[in-house]
């Protein structure tokens, strides 16, 4: 399937990427010509058959409901580009 | 004695234990042999001081007679495991300053068996690639140099950095990870050993995520029985990763009997690929002609889906990558670039902190996650996995192991296959069915091209059954008796 100028603007916007204008084209050359080849799948009859969701055939395991790790607030902010109050901070989104 | 750097783990332990020569003059050789490497641009930190601090303490139990397993060893981590306070950032500029608070399972696991931390090695940026330039801290090179070519090689991805570390002697093993290839590939292109063993047999709990179904830890070593050492001290159940195997790891080296006679050893037809160089299915041929020799029996297989492996990767990977780095959002840690709004704060700081590769594919991985394309793209390419892996349930009902190639082709020139993403995919097409199946395998140095580069062998084994991997590993491994050096450590051609 080819994908037009549009349809990259809107992928790139789903996966918060700018994708400046003048790019849009050639990367929508290069996601149909791999999309194209990743369809061959379709000459695969797969009606019946369960998908293979993980990398393993297991159960995952449950645990207790507990607290283990906590109380480490300096450390975890230290790797924050920005902070203020031991808090992490973002542009406003809120008026 | 010969130069330090040459030993083998296993012969370097046995050193260290009959005291030789001292933990400290072993980190010490390495320090040097790592600091002679940087040409080659393997490590992007160099952790010298805590090496000989870790030394010291592996001298104090070497002299107790309190050695544990890997007391001494110098290992080269890869970049995408977290490593307390030492710079991880997964070969991207995303991550360019981050120090995590915390330290992988398996370098925990590591460290706890004695071994020693050389620094961090370079590798294609959160693990996508099979050549090493898609390396924010620029590209690493191959220590082999083609006969009569002075032109510098790729050493295969992502695993770059740890399988140069390795083959030039400047580390005397390393970590690795596998997704679709990427501990095999590079091991097969820098002649050296890589193993990356069943799904859920390491942990993957402070190891950077790529494509959570298919990451798996693994040892990049100069010798089989290497690799079945210090997979030994990797491996094991962590309630901190809910995908890890609570399954009894066997003693790996005990498993190295050089006895395979009666083994059978499936040979897929699907292999032979058309355009295959002649030279790689000589090789093949040899590895056959080998086993066969030592008691083992070739069957011919079939693993029907082949062909259609790697477009079910290029899907299952980049939707799960896609998912995975959507964490790396200018918030919590890394990069951040300033925007008016917070969506555009997002979409700036993931433009400039991502390469190309890792973008084309986080945008493939959103789009086959999209809402009309999901069934389409998404669930048919997990249902097509589970008949990958059904082809070898099959074919293992036939044989123990299976014999294939590692790669289609030696290691190439910087600037060969890279204008088309595709071509650059199918340097996977040998190792990628193995990581959808879940299942173990191991690249084994085998031979030469007649370009005199470096072709590895790969055996693949059935879940959890590492030990026949390594057992019919060693036994193709005295058999081909790879002895042959590359360029970088020789001194030739340089």
């Amino acid at each position: 399937m080819a994908l037009d100028k549009a349809t990259v603007a809107r992928i790139a916007t789903l996966a918060r990427i700018k994708v400046p204008e003048e790019e849009q084209a050639h990367l929508a050359g290069e996601l149909s010509q791999i999309l194209s080849w990743i369809e061959q799948l379709n000459e695969v009859d797969t009606s019946g058959v369960e998908p293979m969701s993980g990398g393993a055939a297991m159960r995952l395991p449950m645990r207790e409901d507990a607290v283990t790790d906590g109380d480490r607030r300096d450390q975890i902010l230290a790797n924050a580009p920005e902070t203020a109050h031991g808090f992490f901070t973002v542009p406003k989104v809120v008026e | 004695m010969a130069a330090l750097t040459e030993l083998t783990l296993a012969e370097a332990r046995a050193g260290l234990v009959a005291r030789k020569f001292s933990a400290r003059e072993l980190a010490q050789a390495y320090i040097a042999a790592m600091a002679a490497a940087r040409p080659l641009n393997a490590f992007l930190v160099e952790t010298p001081e805590r090496a000989l601090a870790m030394a010291d303490a592996s001298d104090k139990r070497l002299a107790q007679g309190s050695a544990l397993p890997l007391d001494g060893m110098p290992l080269a981590i890869k970049d995408l495991f977290c490593t307390e306070g030492v710079l991880t950032t997964a070969g991207s500029r995303i991550l360019k300053d981050f120090k995590p608070p915390y330290e992988s399972t398996v370098t925990t696991k590591l460290w706890q068996a004695g071994a020693i931390m050389l620094g961090k090695v370079n590798m294609d940026e959160f693990a996508m690639g099979s050549a090493n330039i898609t390396c924010a801290h620029g590209k690493v090179e191959n220590p082999w140099r083609r006969r009569g070519d002075n032109r510098p090689l790729v050493p295969g991805g992502s695993s770059g950095g740890s399988a140069v570390a390795v083959a030039a002697r400047a580390a005397i093993a390393a970590t690795g990870t596998d997704t679709g290839g990427s501990i095999r590939q590079p091991a097969s292109f820098c002649g050296i050993v890589g193993i990356k063993p069943t799904y859920g047999r390491c942990s993957r709990w402070g190891i950077v995520a790529f494509a959570s179904s298919l990451d798996q830890a693994g040892p990049m070593t100069r010798s089989v029985r290497d690799a079945a050492l210090m997979l030994q001290a990797m491996s094991g159940h962590d309630p901190k990763d809910s995908t890890s195997a609570d399954a009894p790891v066997p003693d790996f080296a005990a498993a190295l009997t050089g006895d395979i006679r009666g083994l059978k050893v499936g040979i897929p037809r699907e292999y032979r690929l058309d355009g295959m160089p002649a030279e790689i299915e000589a090789l093949w041929q040899r590895g056959i002609d080998w086993i066969k020799r030592a008691g083992a029996v070739p069957v011919e297989i079939s693993l029907k889906l082949t062909k259609y492996a790697l477009p079910t990767y290029y899907i299952i990977a980049p939707a799960e990558a896609s998912s995975n780095l959507a964490r790396y959002d200018g918030v919590r840690f890394g990069l951040r670039v300033k925007g008016e709004t917070l969506d555009e704060m997002y979409e700036r700081t993931r433009a400039e902190g991502f390469g190309a590769e890792v973008k084309r594919r986080v945008l493939i991985g959103t789009y086959v996650l999209s809402a009309g394309y999901y069934d389409a793209y998404y669930l048919k390419a997990q249902r097509v996995r589970t008949l990958i892996a059904h082809d070898f349930a099959e074919a293992f009902t036939r044989c123990g192991v299976i014999l294939t190639p590692t790669a289609p082709s030696a290691a190439f020139a910087l600037g060969e296959k890279m204008d088309d993403p595709i071509a650059m995919y199918l340097n996977d097409v040998f190792t990628v069915p193995t990581s959808l199946a879940g299942l173990p395998a191991i690249s084994v140095p085998a031979g030469l091209s007649g370009d005199g580069l470096p072709l590895g062998l790969q055996l693949i084994g059935r879940a959890f059954d590492e030990a026949t991997v390594l057992r019919c590993g060693e036994v193709i491994e005295r058999a081909a008796n790879f002895t042959a050096k590359p360029q970088f450590v020789t001194g030739s051609a340089r």
